[in-house]
């Protein structure tokens, strides 16, 4: 039964395998009228759900004047164009929300090098 | 003809050309078989009767359905597999012969139906559940009324609870429709549908997909 659900759902689109404390840079299709533009948004995976196409991942970056920002993509979503890994963090759970109670100095995660 | 038996496979989200994302339940839809078509002379009414899935037969070379079953499938000419499923969908005219094959590609993208299913059974459940009464207060000194009915008539006038007072029993179960769902897939070749949002009934349920009563057809 499964089976058929996934033969409708969108394939894999082949970008790096992704884990939590990694810095990324997600390059993302933004639509205006009809412009499109490429918008990137950068910052560390804090949560990260399989699932075909309900797959999705959390994005956590500081903007400016220190405010957090998260932003959710959805892995197979054709508006992600691309997924840059930057660096990858060792980090001892799944999900690191403990990052939201973090700033400056203590918001640093080891790098993790492969 | 625009009507097919089919059987629900489950829900998921997929991606439109703009991609957004649309929430869908799956539907292997058909193949289906003309197995019998009723006519306003002979029946009374007009309709047109589906055969669904084939049933294998045993390991042992037996068939699974009964033999007035297998008759009617097998009368004068007609040849069909065994079929487990037969439904009946009442039409204005007589657009199939006996014995056609029908596909998931009876309906196209874009185009809105209507869904009937067996909603799923909730056994014995309150009024809470069933008919959407409110609960009691949790706290000010109440106690075992959190999910009671409340008062169920006056006193002796009339004496007596009306007929159809809204109480507590069996839910669910029961057929159900839903009208006006869009297609948003149709796959012939894997036998399979996807309609915009859900519907009625557990996974595995039998599902009949009709072209909608609403008048209103909606573009894509």
């Amino acid at each position: 039964m499964t089976d058929l659900i996934k033969a409708l759902e969108a394939e894999d689109r082949g970008f790096p395998d992704l884990a939590p404390g990694d810095s990324v840079r997600v390059h993302l299709r933004i639509v205006e009228g009809n412009r499109e533009r490429i918008q990137v948004f950068h910052g560390i995976i804090i949560r990260l759900r399989r699932g075909g196409n309900n797959a999705n991942f959390t994005v956590r970056r500081i903007a400016s004047h220190g405010i957090g920002v998260e932003r959710t993509f959805l892995l197979r979503s054709p508006r992600v164009e691309k997924i840059e890994v930057v660096r990858h963090a060792k980090v001892r759970r799944a999900q690191l929300y403990y990052m939201r109670q973090r700033q400056g100095k203590s918001a640093r995660l080891k790098e993790r090098r492969v | 003809m625009k009507g097919i038996i089919g059987k629900k496979v489950g829900m998921t989200q997929i991606f439109n050309d703009d991609g957004q994302v649309v929430p869908v339940t799956v539907i292997q839809a058909g193949p289906c078989y003309v197995t019998q078509i009723r006519t306003a002379e002979q029946d009374g009414y007009m309709a047109v009767q589906l055969g669904f899935e084939e049933v294998p037969s045993r390991k042992n070379g037996d068939p699974r359905l009964n033999k007035p079953k297998r008759g009617h499938l097998k009368r004068n000419g007609l040849d069909l597999p065994d079929l487990r499923y037969l439904r009946e969908f009442r039409v204005k005219e007589i657009d199939v012969e006996e014995g056609q094959k029908l596909t998931a590609d009876v309906f196209e993208p874009g185009e809105r139906v209507d869904i009937v299913g067996t909603s799923k059974g909730r056994g014995f459940a309150g009024t809470i559940k069933r008919h959407n009464f409110n609960r009691g207060p949790k706290t000010h000194g109440q106690s075992d009324r959190e999910r009671a009915p409340g008062s169920i008539g006056a006193t002796s006038t009339p004496g007596r609870v009306f007929k159809g007072m809204r109480m507590a029993g069996r839910m669910g179960g029961e057929r159900v429709t839903v009208q006006n769902l869009e297609v948003v897939v149709v796959d012939a070749e894997k036998n399979l549908l996807a309609v915009r949002g859900s519907v009625p009934g557990a996974r595995g349920g039998i599902l009949l997909v009709k072209k909608t009563r609403k008048q209103r057809q909606y573009k894509a």
